[in-house]
């Protein structure tokens, strides 16, 4: 084993996820990563490929995106109108090929990561389209009669937010990690990753808020890490005491800047709610 | 051993396949679990589950393996939720009930006697390790079911009602994952789909590409349409728990049927009849859940509703305030019945009982008028009609 992947300055990966990356890595499979939002899954890709040293290449994923689009498009439509202009490029069908992401990824003299993301946003079709691709690692170009093949395996990272099933043969071809919401150890340490050298009680009551307003019942959308650091980022610009986040308690449920937390206004007005009721408890 | 662990895997309902067992060897030649029990732990997990709902199986089944506890299954699968005898408690019982259990000997020798009837029952049915096993996979027993006990009455329902809900951890979301079955059921549902042009232009439209370019002297005009894509949205809504027990095998098979069929399919649980609010995740059904009114502005007129339940339950369920085995409704099931089934009017019912027994009972007869007969039984041909009535 070369090198191996912990993380970064930037980006705290727990040891159950580096090893699934590793794993990913030192075969050639792909690995899938799902997670709820915010938990830096398409950061992933990015922070691989930085604490490998190895150029990355990004494929996101639409609801209209079709596998070919990755490997190739052959633009028909432009060749034809050249013909009627009578342009030379016609006679050579490669200058109508487009490559891919995918094609880009094979052709990189070093081995590439590849995030291919979202990919539960497309088809149903989608990943059964990218089964030969990603288990060979080549694909045939039926306009030009050859096959392109990764020079490097690359490592391939594809997230879902699980808003489609993924088909079991694509399932079988990949390794899976499922980045769980961080426990505030880790918290703790995502933050002062990006917020070094700050105030440590301001972070300890930024966090401690934090994970109440995720207890708090039945929010439709609970806050999450890059929210957090968000807020926080205001919190430091705002130059917030930590004595303001601290309150008393239960009372303060409605933290200071909360609309870097709170997106909609459901949540805002029943976290009012809330606060009323323990008010009026308190009392 | 490590072939052992496979099948222990497969047994506890995690669907592992070959080439990911292979997976899991190759990269442990390559060096990645160097030695480390817990790298060990990661790796297998990543090659060997590939869903997060199957991670909590693969623990039970890794600690089982692993720390040599022959019996680890067992006692995980029996683990009494404590939330649910609080629960039982303040939901099914009337203080005279509360005041009989106390009279014998309180929750404790109740349980105990459970416990006991369990144990029975479990070896009657089928016995040794295996079922118990498997137990943590189909949370499906098939114990026979009465009806009109809803309400903890007679001695014999109370202990056979109590007995199920503990074996088969009441909250486990239904898995997607039954395929046997589902095969006949997919074609069924596939008529469902729905045609429509939609989104980004980006196919050719050969007849209006000619006319155009005709038009224009021969000067090349492609004209482009948007992909026909199933535009067929479906609000689903689960009943679990309670006296559908018997059926949730069924049901699942219908739901992981349709998870594949439709672009929308949004699904939510309730408990015999839909009341003021439903649940996403049923595992958490003592959160607050969503409110149906809020699910009525949510989801427009144009979803198609399609209920599973098998409408058996004490009428009083359907017909007063206040009926639900579970909660004090403000308002009765059928009040709300029928707000869905205004706000939808594409919709149906459809009930895992077998139709022969619809005629003798009540509550499903009153939920048919309700639905002026558009309840349909959970047999291919049932389907089939139940979709040309939603199509």
């Amino acid at each position: 084993m070369s090198r191996s992947f912990e993380g970064t300055d930037r980006y705290i990966a727990t040891p159950e996820l580096a090893t699934a990356v590793n794993a990913a890595v030192v075969l050639g499979r792909p690995l899938l990563i799902k997670g709820e939002p915010g938990t830096g899954k398409t950061l992933l890709a990015a922070e691989i490929a930085r604490s490998l040293d190895k150029p990355l290449f990004e494929w996101h994923v639409k609801s209209t995106t079709k596998a070919q689009q990755g490997l190739y498009e052959y633009d028909a439509v432009s060749r034809l109108r050249d013909s009627q202009l009578g342009d030379a490029r016609v006679k050579d069908i490669r200058n109508y090929i487009v490559k891919g992401d995918l094609w880009e990824a094979f052709e990189s003299d070093v081995q590439p990561v590849l995030l291919i993301d979202e990919i539960d946003k497309a088809d149903i079709e989608f990943p059964n389209d990218l089964l030969r691709e990603l288990d060979r690692m080549e694909f045939y170009v039926y306009e030009t009669r050859e096959t392109v093949r990764a020079k490097h395996r690359p490592v391939i990272v594809i997230t879902s937010n699980n808003e489609k099933e993924l088909p079991d043969a694509f399932l079988r071809r990949c390794f899976f990690h499922y980045i769980r919401f961080p426990d505030e150890p880790t918290m703790t340490r995502i933050v002062d990753v990006h917020f070094p050298g700050l105030k440590r009680d301001l972070v300890a009551e930024a966090l401690r808020t934090f994970f109440r307003l995720r207890e708090a019942p039945g929010l439709k959308k609970k806050p999450t890490t890059s929210e957090l650091l968000d807020w926080i980022k205001l919190l430091v610009a705002e130059d917030v005491a930590p004595e303001a986040l601290r309150g008393d308690d239960a009372r303060s449920l409605l933290p200071p800047l909360y609309g870097a937390l709170l997106k909609n206004e459901q949540d805002v007005h029943l976290l009012e709610q809330l606060m009323f009721l323990n008010r009026r408890n308190a009392r | 051993m490590l072939v052992k662990f496979f099948f222990l895997l497969r047994e506890a309902g995690v669907p592992a396949t070959i080439p990911e067992f292979l997976a899991l060897l190759e990269a442990l030649r390559a060096g990645l679990a160097d030695a480390s029990a817990e790298r060990f732990y990661f790796l297998a997990r990543a090659c060997l589950v590939k869903d997060e709902r199957h991670y909590d199986r693969f623990d039970r089944a890794f600690a089982a393996h692993f720390r040599g506890i022959e019996g680890a299954l067992e006692t995980l699968a029996r683990e009494l939720p404590a939330d649910w005898i609080a629960r039982l408690e303040e939901a099914r019982l009337s203080d005279e009930e509360k005041a009989r259990v106390r009279a014998l000997g309180g929750w404790e020798a109740l349980m105990r006697a459970l416990r006991e009837r369990l144990e029975e029952q479990k070896s009657r049915h089928q016995g040794g390790s295996k079922w118990i096993g498997t137990a943590g996979t189909s949370p499906f027993g098939a114990y026979g079911y009465n009806p009109e006990g809803v309400r903890i009455g007679q001695d014999a329902s109370r202990q056979r009602r109590a007995t199920k809900v503990w074996d088969r951890r009441e909250f486990a979301n239904l898995d997607g994952d039954v395929e046997l079955g589902t095969r006949n059921m997919k074609l069924a549902l596939r008529r469902l789909r729905r045609f429509a042009r939609h989104g980004a232009a980006d196919e050719l439209a050969l007849g209006a590409t000619i006319d155009a370019t005709a038009r224009s002297g021969g000067w090349l005009d492609v004209k482009m349409v948007p992909q026909r894509r199933n535009v067929v949205k479906v609000l689903l809504l689960l009943d679990v728990g309670g006296s559908m027990d018997d059926h949730v095998r069924i049901s699942a098979e219908l739901f992981s049927a349709a998870r594949a069929e439709f672009k929308h399919l949004e699904q939510y649980y309730f408990h015999n009849y839909p009341y003021e609010r439903l649940w996403r995740d049923n595992r958490r059904r003592s959160d607050r859940g969503i409110d149906t009114f809020e699910l009525l502005r949510t989801y427009a007129r144009d979803y198609r509703l399609v209920i599973v339940g098998d409408a058996t339950m004490s009428p009083y369920e359907i017909t007063e305030t206040g009926g639900s085995v579970e909660h004090w409704n403000a308002e009765p099931g059928e009040t709300w019945l029928r707000r869905l089934l205004q706000a939808y009017p594409r919709h149906a019912w459809i009930n895992p009982q077998p139709e022969e027994f619809w005629a003798g009972n009540r509550s499903i007869g009153m939920t048919r008028d309700l639905l002026e007969g558009r309840m349909y039984p959970l047999t291919l041909s049932g389907l089939d009609r139940a979709i040309g009535e939603l199509g």
